[in-house]
């Protein structure tokens, strides 16, 4: 016990000695929150719009206003023909092409039909390329049914008619639509996963690489000692990490929690010990810092970032891919920042879903790295 | 006189290597209270073998013990009576002198009331007392190495096990750190130290040569030189390309190896009067300016020198008629 805490004054001394080393884990991770909580807005104001509109008519120019008048579409492009918008597209200088035909409100008065044609850049994000086509079908949809309408109108009918169904639409926790909300609770596990796992996994393998290792295989301290002397000063390290973040969500992007916050941090707690007992795991087959950091950066973080659910639904994955996900405890943990900070669920509620496969995990892999470090060169 | 370490066909295979063993079938004993050198070229086998008595890395075969501990069964018990010191440097580059004490005292379990003492007494015998505040990894070459025999020797280690203490570090601090070295034996602590400098071994109380994993000769260093079957002759004389010659065509002489601006010359013990005689008179009646001719005394350097020529004669023959019975073979299945 008494080496124990030796080892855990000596990884403290490591930590505050270097300005540098404690700036870089203790503001390092907030400012990253700062950068991506401002910079991802999630809302698609910047999709951008070109015309060629070969009709020049009153009806013509109506229709595109439909598109520019909601908030959703930037005109940017006045076009003279179809080989132009092309090039534009092709050379990513706009997202979405229309064009109109010369005899477009001939046709509508006459036929009362008339083409248009629109072109989308679906090169771009799917779930972005999907919201502009939904946006861009709906805005069509509204155009068509204003003009049936004013023909209905014409007739006389106009007072009498309804819309069959009456549909109201409640967006639950997050009303606004505030790409932060779904952001912070997402960044929050990312953040704290790559922390853990490279303080734990290059605390250890330094000590190999810098030759000090090899004093302490001769020195009476057991394996179990070292370990968790060398762990739990990072255990402190990322629930501050944590605590500064879930403050700064706060402070300055207005994502408060919902939930019980002590079962944040607890919970928190649970999942930082799983993510340094993986560190462990990783210095274990590492001789030097280069190869911890790429199987670290392979093997977890990437997946982590990609797979986790942070920005890809995960239901569509296949299984090998959907699996994987699973044995990473940053994919439960995930869940749970969400559902604790943004619909303020308790844990009781994701228990089996979420909050026991994420402790399960997280006390294995802690576990396995208790039994499986072994003082070794 | 009681063993502090011996071994017994103490073998070492690394992972990956087929033919070759890194250490073959060593047996050797270390006397309590001596300084013993393990003596030996770069690649020999000296790091490998120390970090086995040190209980670093398990041997692949054979039996070695410190103090009566099993390194294999009772590494545990090894740990708390030795003090190593690896080849590299091994504290805390961003520490203090007085940190890194502390901290190998604390691990080592040394009690509350006689750190302090201890460390004060470490940082007093290696002069470093002045710089307890300096990081370690701020020190001089040879003020590491003072560290981490400070930090090796912090728990009073009964055996202390030093790889290569003295290799990069410049000549006033190696005599320096043996004049340490001595004094530390004088208190009663076993000392195994390995260094590739020959001059060093003449500091020891016995040695072991090893070359190419295998101990070829263990002894003092006096019984060793005493034993070569050969004295030294040294001469210098000008200009040196007839002095050559003249030792080239002087029959006699077993082999000869030029140290600094002189020869040293190796002849049958019975033949070297006679042989000083025949270069005194060639180098007269050339013309030379001869500086120096006289008997030498023998050292380490030519112990070892002998040795391993010894060696590579046989393992030549070996492998000649190793390759003659292939190539009998060969005659044989046509």
């Amino acid at each position: 016990m008494k080496r124990l805490l030796t080892i855990m004054r000596k990884e403290v001394r490591h930590i505050l000695r270097d300005p540098l080393t404690l700036l870089l884990i203790l503001a390092l991770p907030a400012s990253l929150l700062i950068l991506l909580g401002y910079g991802i807005t999630g809302t698609s104001t910047g999709v951008t719009m070109g015309i060629v509109d070969f009709d020049k008519s009153d009806s013509s120019r109506a229709y595109v206003e439909r598109f520019t008048a909601s908030n959703d579409f930037k005109l940017t492009h006045d076009l003279q023909n179809e080989e132009d918008m092309v090039r534009k597209i092709e050379t990513d200088k706009m997202d979405i092409g229309i064009i109109i035909p010369e005899s477009f409100e001939r046709e509508l008065l006459t036929n009362g039909s008339a083409n248009v044609m629109i072109l989308l850049d679906g090169s771009g994000n799917p779930t972005d390329v999907s919201t502009a086509e939904l946006k861009l079908t709906a805005i069509s949809e509204m155009a068509n049914q204003d003009l049936i309408l004013k023909k209905v109108d014409v007739s006389g009918q106009a007072r009498t008619l309804q819309m069959p169904i009456n549909t109201t639409v409640k967006t639950l926790y997050n009303p606004n639509g505030n790409a932060r909300l779904y952001m912070i609770p997402g960044l929050i596990p990312i953040i704290l996963q790559v922390q853990a796992i490279l303080l734990a996994a290059l605390s250890i393998v330094r000590e190999r690489e810098q030759g000090t290792m090899e004093q302490l295989i001769v020195t009476p301290i057991r394996s179990w000692e070292l370990m968790l002397g060398k762990i739990i000063p990072y255990l402190v390290v990322c629930m501050l990490n944590l605590l500064l973040m879930i403050w700064m969500g706060d402070f300055l992007f207005g994502v408060s929690v919902r939930g019980s916050v002590g079962e944040l941090v607890g919970l928190s707690a649970i999942f930082i010990l799983g993510s340094l007992g993986m560190g462990v795991l990783i210095s274990n087959i590492s001789k030097t810092q280069m190869q911890a950091v790429y199987i670290s950066v392979f093997v977890v973080i990437i997946p982590a970032i990609i797979l986790s659910g942070l920005m890809f639904s995960r239901e569509s994955m296949p299984d090998f891919t959907y699996w994987y996900s699973e044995l990473l405890p940053v994919t439960q943990y995930l869940e749970i920042t969400r559902g604790i900070i943004v619909r303020g669920v308790d844990a009781a509620t994701l228990l089996f879903t979420s909050t026991l496969p994420m402790v399960i995990m997280s006390v294995g892999y802690f576990i396995a790295s208790v039994f499986a470090f072994r003082k070794h060169l | 006189m009681n063993q502090a370490i011996t071994t017994q066909d103490l073998s070492k295979r690394y992972p990956g290597q087929k033919k070759k063993k890194a250490i073959h079938a060593i047996n050797l004993s270390v006397p309590e209270g001596s300084l013993y050198g393990i003596i030996g070229p770069d690649g020999a086998g000296k790091t490998t073998l120390l970090r086995i008595l040190a209980s670093v890395l398990p041997q692949s075969s054979g039996k070695a013990s410190v103090l009566g501990f099993d390194t294999k069964r009772k590494a545990e018990e090894i740990r708390k009576v030795i003090g190593y010191m690896p080849q590299e440097f091994s504290q805390y580059p961003d520490l203090s002198l007085n940190e890194n004490l502390n901290f190998f005292a604390d691990i080592q379990g040394v009690a509350k009331q006689d750190k302090q003492e201890r460390i004060d007494k470490m940082l007093e015998l290696t002069n470093l007392s002045h710089f307890r505040q300096r990081a370690a990894g701020k020190l001089s070459g040879g003020m590491k190495k003072k560290l981490a025999l400070s930090c090796a020797m912090v728990h009073n280690p009964r055996v202390l096990i030093l790889d290569e203490p003295t290799t990069g570090v410049d000549p006033v601090s190696r005599a320096e750190f043996w004049a340490l070295l001595s004094t530390i034996v004088k208190d009663g602590v076993t000392v195994l130290v390995s260094t590739p400098y020959m001059d060093e071994a003449e500091r020891c109380s016995m040695v072991g040569i090893l070359y190419d994993g295998q101990i070829l000769k263990e002894g003092s260093p006096e019984a060793l030189t005493h034993a070569l079957p050969f004295s030294i002759i040294e001469l210098k004389a000008k200009p040196r390309k007839q002095m050559r010659e003249v030792v080239a065509q002087t029959e006699d002489i077993l082999s000869w190896n030029p140290v600094g601006d002189r020869l040293r010359l190796s002849v049958a013990e019975d033949k070297e009067r006679q042989v000083r005689r025949v270069l005194e008179r060639k180098i007269k009646q050339q013309k030379l300016d001869l500086q120096i001719l006289r008997s030498a005394r023998k050292t380490m350097e030519d112990v070892f020198v002998s040795i391993v020529e010894e060696q590579s004669q046989t393992t030549d023959q070996t492998s000649l008629e190793k390759s003659a019975t292939q190539t009998s073979q060969k005659d044989q299945n046509p």
